[in-house]
């Protein structure tokens, strides 16, 4: 997706400084597209940028560690801190280069390891034709993707891992799954490569394999949150429950913390969401307004729920439900309508505040902070129910088609099973990596830490230090 | 010499604080401290789970004082901590045997 200024372009630049014949420059030009770098949507991309850091830090970090005993209130925020930077030196190693160059349908090539042969005049396509935005700008903004990703998996088995186990499990996770999730889904061509039918279907057999299938999902529905929340879901499986599960109080150290984590999480995510659409303009705006949307009525819809059945109104349940909110309208948000943005955060709101109540209770699973039942049910939810609000028989915008240059016309069975091509493919992917990731490094290293340790707590006997001292 | 520890609700802390200056009580100390008693602790709920929490913070108030206002500092108590209602707390008195004040080595009732 990514191209340079081609001559084209330069010998056209070049007529019109020289004022010659204006107008076959023009007609030269719609031929070929003129492919230029936008101030404005570059300013905007360095804020989204900088706005998604802060989802992870310290906002993700807060989160958690607010819901954890105060034994263990290091142990999260350092394993956020520290996969977090990990991540950035992997994605500029090799993880730009496999999830975003053309390889085959599932991983990327190796030709931009390194980062090499970017430089300051690369660009990286958006989603208009001819629009641009620096290419190391969309290797940072892809980059803070790859690094929240394995950092949402911790909640499901926070307070009982080695902290060298969740690094070398996150190693092989990222390389494994992330990065063809995020090549499967995201990588393509670019628009301008879409000039005529032909051009469009020769561009089409390069894209990723569920790109192919036509699987919408805007800024990581599947690609981030199914994706960690399987692998949650697989961890706390194979490491086991806390001791004390169900027997001893496991009560949140600070309800306070995760207030504030999650309200960084709400900021942070119209970097997230919006700077997904990679440039500044009236669809952002949409995006904008579909992620403030979805996220209040899930707050209100399990605020409610909540209410209604267990009869208190919970500050940690309100958070719970923001967060629901912008994983359901992630995949979502560059394609519902306002009103299908409220309809969605409110159904979510509900189905999660279930998943952490009535299934994890049937099903006694420890999924220490929700790990599963926020991002991996809500996820799920929000690429299905994409298909639905993307109709625009249901106020939604339609999928453009780059060849055509219009909407193309809404088929939404078809949709439908698009999306459960993603669901699908994810849930397998991620459950299978993530099964043998957690085998081998239980093998190598062992990935829980003794009974003794758990009970003095994490904080002092794998980090040597404590989190408060009162 | 007798020594009053009272163990009240944290908020009516500053009631008996006033109570016992009023008397003339010039030194008290506070702890924060935790117990069950007959008051029955509650249930808190986070995402589905419920713990159940016995233990309620109260203040204990420690006085030590000559045998003569031990009567009126327990009326004092008493009136100013009561709320009529479940887990008001309650007043233990014991014998002190010496006080000493550490800075000027006093001892007995001149130290109190």
């Amino acid at each position: 997706m990514i191209s340079k200024f081609s001559g084209l372009v330069k010998t056209v630049c070049m007529l019109s400084l020289l004022g010659i014949s204006q107008y076959a420059a023009a007609e030269e030009a719609a031929a070929a597209v003129t492919q230029t770098i936008n101030k404005g949507d570059t300013a905007w991309m360095i804020v989204a940028t900088v706005l998604v850091i802060l989802m992870v830090i310290p906002g993700l970090a807060l989160f958690y560690g607010g819901m954890v005993r105060a034994k263990n209130m290091l142990s999260v925020l350092m394993q956020v801190f520290i996969i977090f930077s990990m991540m950035a030196l992997l994605w500029a190693i090799y993880g730009y280069s496999v999830a975003f160059t053309e390889g085959n349908a599932f991983f990327g090539g190796l030709s931009k390891v390194f980062l090499k042969g970017i430089t300051p005049e690369s660009m990286a396509a958006t989603f208009s034709k001819g629009a641009y935005v620096p290419e190391y700008l969309y290797v940072a903004f892809q980059l803070t993707f790859a690094a929240i990703t394995p950092a949402l998996i911790i909640g499901a088995f926070a307070e009982r891992v080695k902290f060298s186990a969740v690094l070398a499990f996150m190693l092989l996770w990222f390389t494994f799954a992330y990065l063809p999730m995020a090549h499967m889904v995201w990588y393509w061509a670019g628009p301008d490569a879409y000039t005529d039918a032909q051009a469009g279907e020769a561009a089409a057999a390069t894209a990723g394999f569920l790109f192919q299938k036509g699987t919408l999902d805007f800024a990581g529905g599947t690609v981030v949150h199914i994706n960690a929340g399987i692998a949650g879901l697989v961890g706390c499986l194979m490491i086991g429950k806390r001791i004390g599960f169900r027997k001893e109080s496991l009560a949140p150290n600070s309800v306070t913390m995760t207030m504030i984590g999650a309200s960084l999480l709400w900021v942070g995510w119209f970097g997230f969401n919006v700077g997904s659409n990679l440039e500044a303009n009236g669809l952002a705006a949409l995006v904008f307004v579909n992620t403030l949307l979805a996220s209040a009525a899930a707050t209100l819809s399990w605020m409610c729920a909540e209410w209604l059945m267990r009869g208190k109104p919970s500050m940690l349940g309100g958070a719970s439900g923001a967060i629901a909110g912008l994983v359901a309208i992630t995949p979502a948000c560059g394609w519902a309508g306002p009103m299908g943005a409220i309809g969605l955060g409110l159904f979510v709101g509900a189905i999660c505040f279930w998943s952490v109540t009535g299934l994890k209770s049937k099903l006694g699973y420890d999924d220490s902070l929700d790990a599963f039942g926020v991002h991996g049910i809500g996820g799920m939810f929000g690429a299905v129910g994409t298909a639905f609000v993307a109709n625009p028989a249901l106020g939604g915008t339609g999928v453009w088609d780059y060849v055509s240059n219009g909407v193309a016309e809404f088929n939404l069975g078809a949709q439908i099973v698009s999306q459960l091509w993603g669901v699908g493919t994810c849930i397998v992917w991620s459950g299978v990596v993530s099964y043998l990731a957690f085998k081998v490094v239980d093998v190598l290293i062992g990935l829980r830490v003794s009974e003794d340790v758990e009970r003095e707590g994490l904080d002092i006997c794998e980090h040597g230090e404590t989190a408060y001292h009162i | 010499m007798k020594l009053i520890t009272a163990i009240v609700k944290p908020f009516k802390l500053d009631d008996v604080r006033e109570a016992l200056s009023e008397l003339g009580v010039s030194g008290v100390t506070v702890t924060e401290v935790k117990g069950f008693g007959r008051q029955k602790g509650h249930t808190e709920l986070y995402r589905g789970a419920e713990y159940v929490v016995d233990f309620l913070p109260k203040a204990k108030v420690e006085v030590a004082l000559s045998d003569a206002i031990v009567d009126q500092a327990v009326a004092v108590i008493s009136k100013a901590a009561n709320t009529g209602k479940i887990g008001d707390g309650k007043i233990f008195v014991t014998n002190l045997e010496q006080v000493i004040r550490i800075r000027t080595g006093e001892t007995g009732e001149e130290a109190l």
